[in-house]
């Protein structure tokens, strides 16, 4: 039905452009991913990654460019709607409801869809149907046993496989994870590596992730960014091997896998 | 096989504990609407009525701070939209019965919450908070200056008229069941409202807003219609008031009304239903007690002194402080 181009790629930006009163944090970014890898975006702090996210799901709108899914512009949706069309975010900083419990942090990402949430007059009861589905999904992350911990309780690391089920209970064909193993320790790293892996089954991920390590065990196709500009793009060996990317990260006084540590 | 058994047992204990827990709470309402029903032998009905005008007023404000996560600081102007509305109308046409002048100043209030929440929702936090301000300092001089409200000197001699037609309102038992019966009203509907897959979203939003957008959530429409809801209610506690004392007037339309209800609210204890209906009641007796004694001209800096104290040191208010010392007590 579309195109060859817009199969083999869900998303593509097209001469993305975002300016805070003049200063460029995205500047020109053209970014295609291609349906079922998982795409790394790195590059030093203040590259401008987490703005790219922030455009393609609409937080910030664009000052020019175009987001292309599934071959079809979206730049004008609104972020909920990008959401309810297949493009599910995490957030850098830790992104859950602290004061529910772990099961209903994943009720409420299953209730976007149930079209009961406007029905003020309804007994809450009526959502006890999709706690089945929320114990399938906390199981998933190795959190069944914490489905009625109030999320605030709940250790670091746990909280961030709530927030990856969360995500996935959106069941989103691209899933956009800002920097998932941030401020872990590398025990915590290893289990995140193995949930997105799993998670990423059938369907595409684009990760911001510092830890080089962890690029290179998940990542089939890297993009770097530097001050807003894409620098390169390839996979892991011919990333690392570029003598330029190497630069960006040295002028950033410290290496990729430093940054982990900041 | 034994662990399996072992968790029916466990899952029994609890759903037990959860029964015993739920009728303990009916045996709680029962006492209290029984109390509620008694009362005016004791207490003068007048005063419980104001009691109750207020405590609907700030269980309709907790529904956005408490519930939402929204602060009104413009929330008198519902309050007098729905006094003025029903006021005027109960004054100019006699064929009216009571409970149609009070729907009427609720569906005025309801509109116009519609109106401040259209102009203010977009924005966050303090900016909410003045933009919602601004609003009801706009109205407060519509009300001045409008041919309807009676400007300075108010409206006077509003009948309490038949309800229905057929209860004599003048009767202050019966004005003061009425009152009781909207009351009980407003606080089960935001009750239900806060329980409700509705209330899950607003919940939600209350504790993560970008969570909430990034899972699919338009929340601006959702707060809208939790503005709405709440400033119709606000407005049908200004009705009430504007029957029960006969009056409409500019004090319920300004800002020290938008700030007596926060205090309020934040006395009894946002995280709860009943909170503002215990940080109302409070409130009223001392501003009773208070105006009886020397210190009458006392009221408002004990008031800002209370609140202070309040926002400092019981962050969870008179209830929220309460149920922490109970949970600690029997555990
Ligand atoms: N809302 C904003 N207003 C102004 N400047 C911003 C805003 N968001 C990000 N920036 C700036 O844009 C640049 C890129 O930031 P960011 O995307 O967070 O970087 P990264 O995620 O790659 O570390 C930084 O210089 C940051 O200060
Ligand atoms: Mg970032």
């Amino acid at each position: 039905m579309q195109d060859t181009m817009s199969d083999q790629f869900v998303l593509e930006t097209r001469g993305l452009v975002k300016e805070f009163k003049g200063f460029v944090a995205v500047n020109d970014v053209n970014l295609n991913i291609q349906r079922g890898h998982i795409h790394a975006l790195i590059g030093p702090n203040g590259a401008g990654k987490t703005t790219v996210f922030n455009l393609l799901t609409k937080f910030l709108p664009p000052t020019r460019g175009k987001i292309l899914f599934n071959g079809k512009d979206i730049t004008s949706l609104k972020s909920a709607a990008i959401a309810r069309r297949g493009i599910v975010r995490s957030f850098q900083i830790s992104a859950v409801f602290p004061h529910m419990t772990a099961l209903e942090n994943i009720r409420v990402a299953l209730q976007s869809f149930e079209g009961n949430s406007f029905q003020f007059w309804k007994s809450g009861a009526s959502l006890n149907k999709l706690n089945e589905r929320c114990m399938e999904l906390l199981d998933s992350v190795g959190l069944a046993d914490f489905a009625d911990t109030i999320t605030v309780e709940l250790a670091y690391g746990r909280k961030r496989a709530l927030e990856l089920a969360t995500t996935l209970a959106m069941e989103p064909e691209l899933m956009l994870l800002d920097e998932p193993t941030q401020g872990m320790g590398s025990e915590d790293v290893d289990q995140v590596v193995e949930l997105v892996r799993k998670a990423a089954e059938g369907r595409t991920v684009l990760m911001v992730e510092h830890n080089l390590s962890v690029v290179s065990k998940l990542c089939d196709r890297i993009t770097v960014l530097a001050q807003g500009a894409v620098l390169t793009e390839g996979d892991y060996q011919q990333v690392s091997d570029d003598p330029r990317v190497r630069e960006v990260y040295m002028g950033g006084t410290a290496t990729p896998k430093q940054e982990t540590a900041e | 096989m034994s662990n399996s058994d072992n968790q029916t047992e466990l899952q029994k204990t609890m759903l037990g504990q959860l029964k015993a827990s739920q009728r303990k709470k009916m045996i709680f309402n029962l006492v209290v609407l029984a109390l509620l029903i008694l009362a005016p032998a004791v207490i003068y009905a007048t005063f419980l009525m104001k009691i109750l005008c207020f405590a609907l007023f700030a269980v309709a404000f907790n529904l956005l701070l408490g519930f939402t996560g929204l602060l009104s600081f413009g929330h008198a102007a519902f309050l007098a939209a729905g006094g003025y509305t029903t006021g005027y109308l109960l004054s100019s046409y006699s064929g009216l019965t009571t409970e149609m002048g009070i729907i009427a100043g609720t569906a005025a209030a309801t509109v116009l919450g519609l109106l401040f929440a259209i102009v203010a929702i977009r924005r966050q936090g303090i900016y909410f908070a003045m933009i919602t301000l601004a609003l009801a300092q706009l109205l407060y001089f519509v009300f001045v200056q409008a041919p309807f409200t009676g400007g300075e000197d108010g409206l006077h001699g509003v009948p309490r008229g038949h309800l229905f037609g057929l209860i004599d309102l003048e009767n202050n038992v019966a004005m003061y069941y009425f009152v009781l019966a909207v009351f009980l009203g407003g606080y089960l509907l935001v009750q239900r409202i806060v329980n409700s897959p509705y209330g899950q979203v607003l919940n939600a939003i209350k504790q993560n807003e970008p969570r909430a957008v990034s899972l699919g959530y338009n929340v601006d429409r959702y707060k809208i219609i939790a503005f709405v809801i709440s400033a119709g209610l606000a407005g049908l506690a200004g009705s009430m008031k504007t029957v029960v004392f006969q009056l409409a007037s500019l004090n319920d339309a300004h800002w020290h009304m938008s700030g007596e209800v926060i205090l309020m609210t934040l006395l009894g204890g946002t995280g709860t239903l009943l909170g503002p209906v215990v940080g109302a009641t409070f409130v009223v007796n001392l501003e009773y007690q208070l105006s009886q004694g020397p210190l009458g001209d006392w009221v408002d800096p004990i008031l800002g002194a209370i609140f202070v104290i309040t926002v400092i040191a019981f962050r969870s208010g008179i209830v929220g402080e309460v149920q922490k010392f109970v949970k600690k007590n029997l555990n």
